[in-house]
């Protein structure tokens, strides 16, 4: 006899995830029209022609199969390239360097490839929506250390040493930071690579906003002194090269991590599509100069907006990289939520609250200034009008 | 001229928006508002900044005719002024928009607008053809504008994005 209703098969992991806070504010958002948008994670650059171009020869010629697993074994050569040109640090194509379906995948994969039922991964909050997620699909144990709004969101060393265990396997960081951000400095950089050492665990970089670094050479935790060995290098293409939806990144590591990611990927995934590593291709070899114009645009962009917010009561600090600015709204009384809840039905701004990021993001919110100038300045309008009426 | 790092972000940014508002220039560029101000006014003092255009699509504009000619012409340069004289006889006409010394087939490209076909036609028998250095013309008519000064007319670049996203 059939039961008359079926029980749940959804996995207790997946069904105690918490959803998205971004989800929620993107169903409010859409509901709305003559919304000016501040929520958007990715550039307001389509890709450029060049490397569209190139993807679409790719069709044309019929490229159409599978590649390696690891990905195009000339794009591995070429990122192996890109990463010893750009950021001081060696990886074997042949062996340490894999193409992922986004950084997001690699950073899945990464956390697939080393965590044990049990195992802590500590994550720098506030930090991107999937890391917590991801550890907790992995088996693993996410444990949060908050990085201080007075400090500009820098790690905070003392703390993550506070917060290590023995079971402590991995430190994931973000720089610069979505939604922060905030560009992570070298001594802190250097503090965490002593603590990784002493207490014998890895640091997940995730560099997928590398590019988009305004002031000084950007540091890569790989090229940390003693941290090449000890560091999952997570990157991709969708922010630098404006290529989010093609789903593109990568991952660099030691040999025996990332052959353990391979493995997975190779079951998982098989391998990412063929024609977007074809238009990857491209964009590490002739994209330079459209990644420059796009940093400068975007830097411009970021000294008038986070001037403009200070300026209508917002306190911001300067955010040294991404498209991010991250300023506080604790004066107004009201929580994250309550600020872009109410700026979104009464103004028709959309921005990010800043608890969605983790719980030291609570007071603030993320606002996105990859948009065109006038809506900027269209935002800031609105949002100085809402702050009077509060 | 040698720029400064300021000045050249004030070019950049005015070349792709003459109407940028000094305040939001001052602040893209890190400077207070007079300074700004007067970098912006020693560009155009120096014609570096040699005038602020409206790019126009004329198609919109119902009722408005014209048309658009590029005339390869070949001239005889002459002694001492080489071709920098006749140029200058070619450009002082209000209907010529542009003139090019060119390398290669022929020696000026010359871009003419005018209300109509014979309005060109007229101009490049009587007024180009009949220079003393011009040697020959061959003309050749717009049919349509794709692109203009690295601006793409109609190329629905709306934003495609999602409202909120990760």
């Amino acid at each position: 006899m059939k039961p008359q209703t079926r029980r749940t098969y959804v996995s207790e992991t997946v069904a105690g995830l918490k959803p998205s806070g971004i989800r929620r504010f993107f169903d409010l958002a859409s509901s709305l029209d003559g919304v000016v948008s501040l929520g958007v994670g990715e550039p307001d650059f389509v890709t450029s022609w060049s490397i569209r171009e190139a993807s679409i020869l790719s069709l044309e010629q019929g490229y159409t199969s599978y590649t390696a697993n690891a990905g195009l074994f000339e794009l591995r050569q070429e990122i192996a390239a890109y990463l010893r040109r750009k950021f001081h640090v060696e990886y074997r194509p042949e062996a340490e360097i894999l193409v992922t379906v986004g950084a997001s995948q690699a950073i899945d994969l990464a956390l697939r490839a080393i965590v044990n039922p049990g195992d802590e991964v500590i994550v720098v909050e506030p930090g991107f929506v999937a890391y917590e997620p991801l550890v907790v699909l992995a088996g693993g144990t996410p444990v949060a250390v908050h990085a201080s709004g007075a400090d500009g969101f820098q790690l905070a060393p003392a703390r993550i040493e506070q917060a290590i265990t023995e079971r402590t396997k991995a430190v994931i960081i973000c720089s610069p930071n979505n939604p922060t951000g905030t560009v992570l400095r070298p001594s802190e950089l250097d503090a965490l690579a002593r603590l990784a050492e002493r207490h014998d665990f890895l640091v997940i970089a995730d560099e997928i906003y590398a590019e988009l670094t305004y002031e000084g050479e950007y540091i890569s935790m790989a090229a940390v002194s003693g941290m090449r060995e000890r560091t999952i290098l997570i990157s991709g293409f969708s922010k630098g090269f404006a290529m989010t939806g093609w789903r593109l990144g990568f991952a660099a590591a030691p040999e025996d991590i990332l052959q353990a990611m391979l493995k997975i990927h190779q079951y998982a995934m098989m391998c990412a599509p063929t024609m977007a590593q074809y238009g990857a291709l491209e964009a590490l070899r002739n994209g330079e100069h459209e990644v420059e114009h796009m940093r400068n645009s975007y830097r411009r962009r970021r000294n008038y907006f986070v001037a403009a917010l200070n300026e209508i009561g917002l306190p911001c600090h300067l955010p040294g990289g991404a498209f991010y600015a991250f300023p506080s709204i604790r004066h107004t009384g009201l929580t994250s939520e309550q600020f872009a809840e109410r700026l979104l039905l009464e103004e028709k701004v959309a921005v990010v609250p800043g608890n969605v990021f983790g719980a030291s993001g609570e007071g603030y919110i993320r606002c996105s200034y990859a948009s065109s100038l006038e809506q900027l300045q269209e935002a800031i309008k609105r949002m100085k009008r809402f702050l009077a009426r509060l | 001229m040698k720029l400064s790092d300021k000045e050249l972000e004030i070019i950049e940014i005015l070349e792709k928006d003459a109407r940028t508002p000094i305040d939001v220039l001052a602040k893209m560029i890190e400077l207070p508002v007079e300074e700004t101000e007067a970098l912006v006014k020693k560009l155009e003092e120096a014609n570096v900044i040699v005038q602020y255009t409206a790019l126009v699509d004329w198609r919109k504009a119902d009722g408005h005719e014209g048309v658009t000619a590029m005339i390869d012409v070949k001239v005889t340069p002459k002694r001492g002024v080489g071709f920098d004289e006749v140029a200058e006889r070619i450009y002082r006409f209000p209907e010529v928009k542009s003139v090019y010394l060119m390398s290669g087939a022929y020696d000026l490209s010359v871009v003419i607008e005018g209300r109509s076909m014979a309005d060109v036609a007229q101009f490049v028998s009587e007024k180009l053809s009949t220079l003393d250095s011009v040697i020959s013309t061959t003309t050749h008519f717009i049919l349509k504008k794709y692109k203009h000064d690295g601006i793409i007319f109609d190329q629905g670049d709306q934003d495609r994005r999602i409202v909120v996203a990760p």
